[in-house]
């Protein structure tokens, strides 16, 4: 392959295939990637963004001719440094892994090995490659520890794994990639599972580490907003074909393609907030909660009203206790202190005490869809369920109802003897909305219900809930770490942190500033889908993160 | 449908009917009466005794069919009672949680803390060898396997969120337990039937080759193995027929409830 | 105190109580039978005075639980009682017969144990290869025929009809040299091997593939390393502790396997002893085996129990 400038990486008509086992038949073969093409020069970054099933990990292994799993390269070229990798085997390809060509691993906690030091981890490549000896390795170690914000850069090599917290772990793997000096590092979603104030911190070390080593990167991620960051070019894909490459200005600015405007003007849901008039539906007054077995409260005094009709959005990061309060309001754990009121009544603490009427009127939405629909009944018997048990209705009656709910979750009839495993992940979520509303219920509890989706899916749903509000005038308390779904959802919003309630107040009050410190880590810390974002935030930040 | 079965589950079913049908023909198919003497002793296998004679003459093909219908009974019945007891228990424990799991699970791990076989010959040394009680204390002792496996797999369904859906609903605890966890229960348990019932088989041949199982003159394959052991050592092989026998049918009981694991699994609305 | 001698301390006093209950348990196995103890040691024809003398020896009249201290408390001291049938001091023989049955799985263990990591590895090596179908083959043919068939398959053909090894270990003498000894236990020894090797195998197999499935041995893969360096520094630190769990498994299985083994080939062990009392119905003796085996057995799962804490580095090297 000839070309003007002798690029460090060159992929050409890249094709890859997988062997799969669907349950009960016999393995297939399918291609995942049909034909890709691109080239990275030297200290360059290459975003690859996409959904769930687009084959950007895939392409981003192959630059190191790894498949994972049952993948296999069929077909094309992969060019580092000027030889065709694919063709390479044995200890040639060995010095290309771990020595040309590094990879950051989405789970730093499952990536490196528990019974091993840190120091030995990060150091090993560069030292078996030859390419340092011992202490110099280590020496080049400390340093990128401290390039990376790790507390205690000196000693934290000592240590293990686990001894370490979840982004400085993603740190040390970041370490672990750069230490051999390598040409190229491939970031496989490193910030996906790391709460939102902390990613922007590794996201920052990240960006640093790539401009001061001047290695060159591709950086994998299904956030738009993540990648326009860190990446100069940015390729879209989808399932396994391109759809639009060019540069982060151009993509986000002026997007070419379709399904790319969609990508970019995603989470961007116009919501009109309500006022705040008439008798609260739901009042939490006072509660405190902690689970069996322990001696602290994971909820702390918390007191919050919700109007019928309305949203009221509790956001938090992992550990605020937004999701015990769900537990508390259905009665799943009976709260330690405090009162609940629905609708003007006293509700029950216990759920076994609670009359029909209550649990009919109080329905409940999942994070996992798959996980909260039973596999074995079909689509019909699940959301039929609650009208035989909430109001008697059989046969015929029973049927067009189920019908008439189907229509109002924009799916059609035929999905009515389907078993839960035959749907996407959009349409198990929408089933599990349709069972909620079978119940005709005055409030939805929605627990985290878009954050196992893909975001151009979410949206749907999202946009599916404004809908059947304005229909049924059904209130939603709606449990999210997202604030860009808060803000196109919420009439009203609730942060919490560490089990209080830190603000509260109508959306338009609690977005506004003056912010108390964390509400302004949180808000800042959403990424925004512009570029320079990341250095801005950065330069105003007022509270550090818990990343340290 | 028959098209549909993999080769192998329809060896395991042919070879596994073949063995229940000549458990329960027996005294139609049987060619010579039970403990009928009819020969020599060891009597090479002829047109008169396909597979010879045994250690006092009697016909061991004979032998073998009433030997199968002994070793078939007993496995099955314990089966039956090794499964009922442990699913019952382990769901109720499950299901109750608190005291009552804790006391259930605890004392299965004592009774687990011992070997089987040793329990069962500390047990049998007092008890009267008949054909009920050695049904019971095998059906016990193996019910607490049954125990564990029916334990975990309802407690890994309690905790869907399905499961959490319902309770939220207000259902009942027979909803809960018959339509939420039952039906995804049971593949993981019908594999396990299989399992235990070849456990058995071994187990009741293993009791009468100590001579502390079915008692002569009744005929089991493990009795036949301690009969006619002796012959081995003058290079009479007629004590190998059982082995012939319970691998065979262990191996297709085994590619049975494979089968019925997977197929019940694939489903469209398996997990 | 370190967690891990607190968890070992915890976990050695949770094996003591076990032992105790077992204790209990099998005193309480060999109470229920429906009538009297002494009437069915002796038969339908016994005399009332040989009926009254037996329930005095065996300390009929006394309450339930007395008799259980008094077992247990010269179980404590080493005094295991007197057989019913012989009047030997059970303790004395029982030894001795132990010694016999620790050398017969000494030797399976010595055999299988490295024998079946080999082929387990070389299964995870070659996995969905024919080394691998061929290994889960046979494993599922020799996990659904009982030991004593096994035993008299091989005693059948080689030692027997080919005469390549003594058929039965009637030879054998304590006090002989090693080899003679050897000599005599060779098919034995070949039997228990097989017996647990499938097992072992299989359970070897899915422990490494457990550990090679691991996102670290990818990081690893990923950093160049050969095959060897994967699986030494990587993979074999954390493969310890669940193999020697499967090892321990097995030969608490294998000291199972040892009372059938024994039976087929005549040999003068624990197992052969405890099936000859339980035929005569001499109770001490088969509650005196009956401990030793279950102590045996909970002795081995917790050697495993403490290795897994021992190796565990959230255990060793706490926050």
């Amino acid at each position: 392959m000839q070309t003007t400038k002798n690029p460090l990486l060159q992929v050409r008509d890249l094709k890859i295939g997988a062997t799969i086992t669907p349950p009960g038949g016999r393995p297939q073969d399918i291609e995942i990637v049909h034909g890709v093409s691109f080239d990275l020069q030297k200290g360059r970054v290459l975003g690859l963004i996409g959904e769930s099933g687009a084959g950007k990990s895939t392409i981003g292994l192959s630059a190191m001719a790894y498949g994972r799993g049952g993948v296999k390269i069929t077909g094309g070229q992969v060019w580092v440094n000027g030889r065709d990798i694919l063709q390479t085997s044995g200890s040639d390809l060995r010095a290309l892994r771990g020595g040309e060509v590094t990879y950051v691993s989405q789970s730093a906690a499952a990536s490196f090995n528990p019974a091993k030091k840190i120091m030995d981890q990060v150091v090993e490549a560069a030292v078996r490659q030859g390419k340092f000896t011992r202490s110099a390795a280590e020496k080049r170690a400390v340093e990128l520890f401290e390039k990376l914000g790790l507390p205690d850069p000196q000693n934290i090599g000592n240590r293990y794994p686990h001894q370490v917290s979840g982004g400085q772990l993603q740190r040390c793997m970041t370490a672990l990639a750069l230490c051999p000096e390598p040409d190229l590092v491939v970031f496989d979603e490193p910030t996906t599972a790391l709460d939102v104030t902390t990613q922007i911190d590794v996201l920052m070390a990240i960006k640093e580490a790539i401009r001061d080593t001047g290695v060159a990167a591709i950086y994998i991620t299904h956030d738009l907003a993540v990648v326009a960051q860190v990446s100069d070019d940015i390729m879209v894909l989808k399932m396994g074909d391109m759809v639009e490459y060019g540069t982060t200005e151009q993509i986000i600015t002026a997007p070419r393609e379709d399904y790319t405007k969609a990508l970019v003007s995603v989470r961007s849901i116009d919501h009109q907030e309500k006022p705040a008039e008439g008798t609260p539906l739901l009042r939490v007054e006072g509660i405190s909660a902690r689970y069996k077995g322990t001696n602290f409260d994971v909820l702390k005094n918390v007191n919050v009203e919700l109007r019928p009709g309305q949203t009221l959005a509790v956001v938090g990061e992992s550990g605020s206790g937004k999701s015990t309060l769900a537990r508390v309001i259905t009665g799943l754990l009976p709260a330690r202190q405090g009162r609940l009121s629905f609708d003007g009544r006293v509700l029950s603490p216990d759920l076994p005490a609670r009359s029909r009427e209550d649990l009919r009127e109080l329905q409940m939405i999942y994070q996992m869809a798959d996980v909260a629909m039973n596999p074995r009944q079909t689509v019909g018997t699940i959301i039929g369920r609650p009208l035989e048990f909430y109001f008697g209705m059989k046969g015929d009656e029973k049927r067009r109802r189920i019908k008439e709910l189907l229509e109002e979750i924009e799916m059609g009839d035929g999905f009515i003897d389907r078993y839960p495993a035959e749907l996407s992940g959009g349409q198990k979520q929408r089933v599990c909305i349709a069972r909620a509303l079978a119940a005709k219920p005055k409030l939805i509890i929605c627990d985290e219900v878009t954050s196992a989706l893909d975001p151009l899916v979410a949206d749907g749903i999202l946009k599916l809930l404004l809908n059947l509000q304005k229909v049924e005038d059904v209130a939603y308390l709606f449990i999210t770490h997202d604030l860009a779904t808060v803000r196109a959802i919420a009439d009203s919003i609730a942060v919490m942190y560490k089990g209080e309630v830190v603000r509260y107040g109508t959306k338009s009050d609690v977005l506004a500033p003056p912010f108390d410190d964390y509400t302004d880590l949180l808000l800042s810390s959403v990424p925004e889908m512009r570029m320079g974002w990341l250095e801005d935030v950065i330069a105003n930040r007022k509270m550090e993160s818990a990343g340290h | 449908m028959i098209r549909n079965i993999p080769l192998a589950a329809m060896v395991g079913l042919v070879f596994t009917g073949f063995y229940f049908a000549m458990a329960i023909l027996a005294p139609w198919i049987a060619p010579y009466g039970m403990a009928e003497i009819v020969g020599d002793v060891w009597e090479p296998s002829s047109p008169e005794h396909w597979l010879g004679t045994d250690n006092i003459g009697r016909d061991l093909l004979t032998r073998m069919i009433y030997g199968g219908r002994t070793t078939i009974f007993i496995a099955t019945v314990a089966t039956l009672i090794s499964f009922c007891t442990g699913a019952i228990f382990g769901f109720w424990a499950a299901v109750a949680g608190g005291w009552v799991d804790q006391l259930f699970s605890r004392f299965v791990d004592l009774v687990m803390s011992i070997p089987s076989l040793i329990l069962a010959l500390v047990i049998l040394s007092v008890m009267p060898v008949t054909v009920p009680v050695l049904v019971l204390v095998m059906g016990f002792l193996d019910s607490t396997r049954v125990f564990r496996l029916s334990r975990a797999v309802a407690v890994d369904i309690t905790v869907m969120d399905y499961v959490e859906a319902a309770k939220l609903r207000g259902e009942g605890y027979r909803w809960v337990i018959f339509r939420e966890i039952l039906p995804n229960a049971l593949s993981p348990l019908v594999a396990e039937m299989g399992l235990r019932f070849i456990f058995m088989v071994l187990f009741i041949s293993t009791l009468s080759f100590l001579g502390l199982g079915i008692q002569p003159p009744e005929a089991d394959w493990g009795g036949i193995v301690k009969e006619n052991a002796d012959g081995i050592n003058y290079g009479i092989g007629a004590a190998l027929y059982p082995a012939v026998a319970i691998a065979t049918l262990a191996i297709s009981v085994n590619l049975v409830a494979d089968w019925v694991l997977t197929r019940t699994t694939s489903l469209k609305g398996g997990r | 105190m370190s967690p891990v001698l607190k968890l070992i301390a915890q976990r050695v006093a949770l094996g003591l109580l076990l032992l105790f209950m077992v204790s209990v348990l099998i005193f309480i196995g060999t109470l229920i039978l429906p009538g009297d103890v002494a009437q069915s040691i002796l038969g339908q024809s016994a005399t009332p005075e040989a009926l009254a003398n037996l329930r005095r020896d065996l300390g009929l009249n006394d309450p339930p639980v007395q008799r259980y201290f008094a077992w247990l408390g010269g179980v404590l001291q080493g005094d295991l009682g007197t057989a019913l049938t012989s009047g030997q001091d059970i303790a004395s023989v029982m030894w001795a017969r132990l010694e016999n049955t620790l050398f017969l799985a000494f030797w399976a263990a010595v055999i299988s144990v490295p024998l079946a990591i080999f082929l387990g590895l070389l299964a995870v090596r070659y996995r969905d290869r024919w080394p691998d179908k061929l290994i889960s083959g046979v494993t599922l043919a020799s996990i659904s025929v009982p030991e004593f068939l096994i035993a008299y398959v091989l005693m059948f053909f080689i030692g027997v009809k080919l005469r390549w090894l003594n058929p039965t270990a009637i030879g054998f003498r304590p006090d002989a040299d090693v080899l003679s000894k050897l000599e005599a236990i060779a098919l034995p020894v070949a039997v228990l091997t097989l017996v647990v090797l499938a097992h072992m195998m299989r359970m070897t197999r899915a422990a490494i593939l457990n550990v090679m499935q691991s996102a670290y041995i990818e990081t690893a893969e990923l950093k160049g390393l050969s095959l060897f360096s994967v699986i030494w520094r990587h993979a074999f630190p954390n493969s310890i502790a669940p193999v020697v769990n499967v090892v321990m498994l097995n030969l608490a299985y294998l000291v199972v396997g040892v009372v059938v083994i024994e039976v087929v080939f005549v040999y003068p062990g624990m197992g052969q002893y405890l099936v000859d009392h339980v035929s005569k119905r001499d109770v001490p003796v088969v509650q005196a085996c009956g401990l030793i085996f279950a102590a045996v057995y909970i002795g081995l799962n917790l050697i495993a129990d403490i290795v897994s804490i021992v190796s565990n580095p959230r255990l060793r090297h706490p926050k």
